[in-house]
């Protein structure tokens, strides 16, 4: 559902246009041969060509080639053999060449397309319009000096992806559900770990609205968004000071506006806007970028499977519910445990278990996958124990929830704690004649036709065993002692 | 096509070049004369001609993905104006 | 001991291996000359005492029987190559104190093959001129002057320090840079030899980019087998510049074969300009008869688009300049000049760092690139610059190389053209093309004007066919014999 915005002269509908930057992941940076890594000492990730010495020149990073090669074919998008570094000109504390080396005109990836999913379970696709291979600027630190602003070019030279998408996306949730396919989609493909704290993943959000059925209106655009929720806030602030600002016959300026994610607003940065010309031109230290089909089919060859492809599988072949397998799938490490825990067992069973038990003691407990204490090899032997009926699926969660706590396997937890389920008839018969017997009133009332107690003497049965009673055992001795 | 001192000024401020007001007249007619002169270029028929790209008939070569350089900041700060604890300092910029 | 700095890189080569003398002494000899020649400005910054040292290295290394191309051959490197720890200043304000933690590529090679490092040569500033008069470090004085007239000359650039250290015996060779002409037309105004390898032969890591597509080293010297000796030094594949071609360096000085029969050489009508001087004419008649007479067959050949090689050059160029000359922005090295904010520091710091011309072409380049005119100029100037190296092509099909001259004139008086940039700009006429095409050539010279000045014919061959020109000039010079030597005027 499109974002609707009524206004006193009519509904206005809002137009997102998304421009990720997404780092590359790689070892060394785009051009030179210096380390990529997070939070490294101030300027100590720096070449002579990151701090742009004079004389020096840039070679590219074969891994960024191919990074960006494989986003394309996961982006189901046209992947260019001859592509073209253009340099954009421009003059900054953090960029120190003078210009940042990117592709304009002859990007390396054309058209393509991504599928969001929206909460009702339904599903849009939104265009990719290009993706390009770009450099990173330096990091300007503003308030660790009283006079100087301080600049780190550890960042400097990093390589980018430049992921633009077409103006398709058409409210807050549909951006949200875009960022968060996308940056599933790079994490499978492991082109980008998607650390949007980190600034790994960032987003320029391109805002306009318009009457519906109107054409295009004028966008403004919000620089380096970091977080889905900022770009949720931010749209939605954007698009209603546009909306009042045209309600009241005003016009939309074109320009780059900066989210303050603390006041919660958008405002002008005509400081940075003032005259830009960034007089591309083709970077003439390196020649036109170009491989072959063979390469790409290379990289295509090591295509892993994508949360699209991979939740049709789910529901086709493991039965899961569309619903289910869109959780399951959209981190790939939560879709890998999974598959690790269903690989010989009741998938459907599986998939409740991880989804049910797992994740709501990660979320109470605020872990990650990664640091769950329980092992996916750990839920299968759980489950084994439920299904060759060792244990019950009620005391299965309290295994569960001990072996969250502890550690510990579940084969451990249940001799440890006696939990075997009790499948032996005679004690399951003595158990029932002493609850029969406690009971003669409600026994006299089931007997005169009140079927229904017959749940209440289950109850009974499974408190009276500590639960361990088999339920199914239970049953079928339950019914003729009751019937006499 | 001609120059005048405005353009010039723009010009100069997309360079980050400062000129002063009163060398604007005299840069306009020289940087007008220059690209008069130029304005030869199109009796040229380029209709069907690619722009040169590289001079070198060959491929861009690429690196492997390997860590080979960076790890000294001194040498990275050793020539800058104003180095602040192995940060390049600027004039403070406020954003 | 005769004086060593008269002899040639090949000479000096054969007399240390011989133990004639050592290399600390023929280093001493040009430290002496230099200190004689300051008042020609040739150098920038002396480094006697690297020179000693370096000296003294392959002094062990020869007396071991070992040592490289070069060992113990003293050289003066132009000051746009980076050095490590010695002042590199692109003869430039804005490079105020720049002493780089890297050496370039070539010189790297040129150390590494036993040349000792003199120190660096004046230029005109970021390699921007063809007089040298560009330098913030002040202009180069030629060491030739006319015949009973003691006016000093340009001599010529941008690689004017290197040719008037090569002309002057400050240096037995020098490394230069040429972009449109920079080294073969100092050259020729010095009586010196100087080749601009094919675009890819020499490594530019290292080297102050001026226009990066057309950018190329190559040496300067006294004679065309010390071109090719040098040159073969410096040369070389480097994985750290991506235009630098993946070829093996041909033994240059084994190309010197002296026999150049059947060779077809081209002269191409379009080079014979208006107002070409009648001893420019000359001397061009002169040298193809000279070939003609060695057993080439000369043909007449036609490079159509030549006239309109300056004006794309001189759009290209300060295109590319103006990009390239972003980084000097008083953040990181260099001049800094403050100002009230970011943008003011720098645009007080590139305003009062660079000099006149490099403003002009900077803001030329600019206003090339910028929103509306990128296609008219630059875009333009790009596939004209096609069809140029498309006549090379053509030519080459049926010629081996090419003879014209290498200046329209002799060395000119400092000050007599530095009014008018345009003016200035058509002593690269005959330089440019080449250039712009990526191609091989070399300025020698061949005779005197009647004025007693140097004058220079230029050799251009096929990409990567160094050895075709090296071999062509060394018949040239060989027939030439020029052994002209400017009078040591600056010693008295």
């Amino acid at each position: 559902m499109g974002m609707i915005i009524q206004g006193a002269t009519g509904d206005w509908e809002v137009v997102i246009g998304m421009e990720v930057h997404a780092q590359v992941m790689s070892k060394a940076k785009l051009f030179s041969g210096s380390a990529t890594e997070y939070g490294a000492e101030q300027n100590s990730q720096v070449s002579f060509v990151d701090a742009a010495m004079p004389g020096m020149l840039p070679v590219i990073n074969e891994m960024a080639v191919e990074q960006a090669v494989r986003t394309g074919l996961g982006l189901k998008a046209q992947i260019n053999k001859y592509s073209v570094f253009d340099r954009k000109n421009y003059f900054y504390a953090d960029l120190p060449q003078g210009y940042q080396i990117s592709q304009f005109l002859q990007p390396i990836v054309g058209e393509g397309k991504l599928t969001i999913d929206l909460k009702d379970g339904e599903t849009k696709e939104i265009g990719i319009t290009r993706l390009h291979l770009e450099q990173d600027a330096g990091k300007s630190i503003h308030d660790q000096h009283p006079t100087m602003t301080l600049v780190d070019l550890n960042r400097s030279g990093v390589a980018l992806m430049e992921i633009v998408s077409e103006p398709d996306i058409r409210s807050p949730e549909e951006a949200a559900a875009y960022m968060k396919k996308l940056r599933s989609i790079l994490r499978y493909l492991g082109t980008c770990d998607g650390n949007m704290e980190e600034g790994s993943m960032r987003a320029d959000v391109n805002v306009s609205v318009r009457r519906l059925g109107d054409p295009l209106g004028t966008r403004c655009e919000m620089k380096n968004l970091n977080s889905v929720r900022f770009i949720q806030q931010a749209i939605i602030y954007e698009a209603n000071r546009q909306v009042d600002i045209l309600e009241e016959g005003g016009e939309i300026d074109q320009e780059t506006r900066l989210y303050d994610s603390v006041k919660g607003e958008t405002r002008s940065m005509r400081s940075k806007e003032e005259a830009h010309d960034y007089r591309y031109f083709p970077d003439p230290d390196l020649l036109p970028l170009q491989f072959d089909d063979a390469f790409i089919e290379k990289v295509k060859a090591d295509l892993p499977e994508l949360p699209d492809e991979k939740k049709a599988r789910f529901v086709s072949e493991l039965g899961i519910t569309p619903y289910d397998a869109g959780v399951l799938v959209a981190e790939k490490e939560v879709a890998d445990y999974f598959e690790a825990v269903a690989k010989g067992r009741d998938a459907k069973l599986s998939a409740n278990w991880v989804i049910g038990e797992l994740f709501g003691n990660l979320n109470r407990t605020s872990k990650s996958l990664s640091e769950s204490p329980v092992s996916a090899d750990g839920l299968g032997e759980l489950i084994d124990l439920i299904k060759d009926g060792t244990i019950s699926n009620r005391i299965a969660k309290e295994v569960f929830e001990e072996m969250f706590e502890s550690g510990k396997a579940a084969g451990v937890i249940v001799d440890e704690k006696g939990l075997k389920q009790v499948s032996d008839t005679g004690a399951i018969e003595a158990a029932i004649d002493e609850v029969m017997a406690a009971n003669m009133d409600k026994v006299e009332e089931y007997r005169g036709g009140k079927d229904k107690l017959i749940g209440f003497f289950m109850g009974q049965v499974m408190k009276a065993t500590g639960g361990k009673a088999n339920p199914g055992v239970v049953n079928k001795l339950l019914k003729p002692k009751l019937d006499g | 096509m001609s120059l005048d001192k405005a353009t010039v000024a723009k010009v100069a401020n997309l360079a980050r070049i400062r000129v002063e007001e009163e060398d604007l007249e005299g840069l306009a007619s020289e940087l007008n004369s220059i690209l008069d002169w130029v304005e030869q270029l199109g009796e040229v028929d380029t209709e069907n001609t690619p722009p040169m790209t590289s001079v070198a008939d060959m491929q861009l070569r690429w690196r492997q993905d390997e860590i080979t350089d960076g790890g000294y900041q001194e040498d990275i700060v050793a020539n800058a104006p104003s180095p602040e604890d192995g940060f390049f300092g600027v004039p403070k910029v406020i954003e | 001991m005769s004086d060593l700095t008269k002899l040639t890189i090949a000479e000096a080569r054969d007399g240390l291996k011989a133990k004639k003398f050592s290399a600390r002494e023929l280093t001493a000899a040009h430290i002496t000359s230099m200190d004689a020649a300051r008042g020609l400005n040739a150098y920038i910054t002396e480094t006697p005492e690297v020179a000693v040292e370096m000296a003294t290295r392959s002094d062990e290394k020869l007396a071991n029987g070992e040592g490289g191309l070069m060992e113990g051959i003293p050289v003066a490197v132009k000051d746009l190559f980076c050095t490590k720890d010695t002042l590199t200043t692109a003869a430039s304000h804005i490079l105020d104190g720049f002493k780089p933690k890297y050496e370039s590529t070539v010189t790297t090679n040129l150390w590494n093959e036993g040349a000792v490092m003199l120190g660096k040569v004046n230029l005109d500033e970021f390699a921007m001129g063809s007089s040298n008069e560009t330098s913030y470090y002040g202009n180069v004085i030629n060491p030739w002057r006319r015949s009973g007239d003691d006016k000093d000359l340009v001599p010529g650039g941008s690689s004017g320090g290197s040719a008037a250290a090569v002309a002057a015996h400050m240096a037995m060779g020098a490394t230069g840079t040429d972009t449109g002409g920079s080294i073969r037309q100092p050259a020729a105004f010095t009586g010196t030899v100087g080749i601009k390898p094919t675009y890819g032969r020499c490594s530019r890591w290292g080297v102050v980019a001026f226009a990066s597509s057309l950018d190329q080293a190559g040496p300067m010297t006294r004679s065309v087998r010390d071109a090719s000796i040098m040159l073969e030094a410096m040369a070389g594949f480097d994985a750290k510049d991506s235009t630098s071609v993946e070829m093996d360096v041909p033994n240059f000085e084994a190309a010197l074969t002296g026999d150049i029969r059947g060779l077809k050489i081209g002269i191409p009508k379009e080079y014979r300009i208006d107002g070409m001087s009648d001893e420019i004419a000359k001397l061009w008649d002169q040298g193809i008869e000279w070939l003609k007479a060695a057993g080439a067959e000369i043909v007449e050949i036609s490079l159509p688009h030549t006239k309109y090689a300056l004006a794309a050059y001189y759009i290209v160029a300060p295109a590319e300049a103006s990009s390239n000359l972003a980084r000097y922005d008083g953040v990181r090295y260099g001049l800094r000049v403050e100002g009230e904010n970011l943008a003011d520091m720098y645009s007080r710091t590139r305003g009062e760092g660079f000099g006149a011309e490099v403003k002009r072409r900077i803001l030329v380049g600019t206003y090339a690139l910028s929103a509306g005119y990128y296609d008219a100029y630059y875009l333009k100037a790009q596939k004209v610059r096609t069809r140029i190296a498309d006549d090379f092509k053509e030519a080459f099909k049926s010629v081996d190389a090419i003879l014209t001259p290498t200046a329209p004139s002799a060395a000119f008086a400092a000050g007599e053209k530095n009014n008018d940039p345009l003016e200035m700009y058509l002593n690269d006429v005959f330089t440019v093309p080449a250039s712009l095409a990526g191609l091989p050539g070399i300025s020698l010279p061949a005779g005197l004007s009647s004025e007693g000045l140097p004058l220079g014919l230029q050799l251009l061959g096929r990409p990567f066919d160094e050895e075709t020109v090296l071999r062509t000039a060394g018949v040239l010079e060989e027939a030439a014999g020029f052994d002209a030597e400017p009078t040591a005027w600056w010693k008295g």
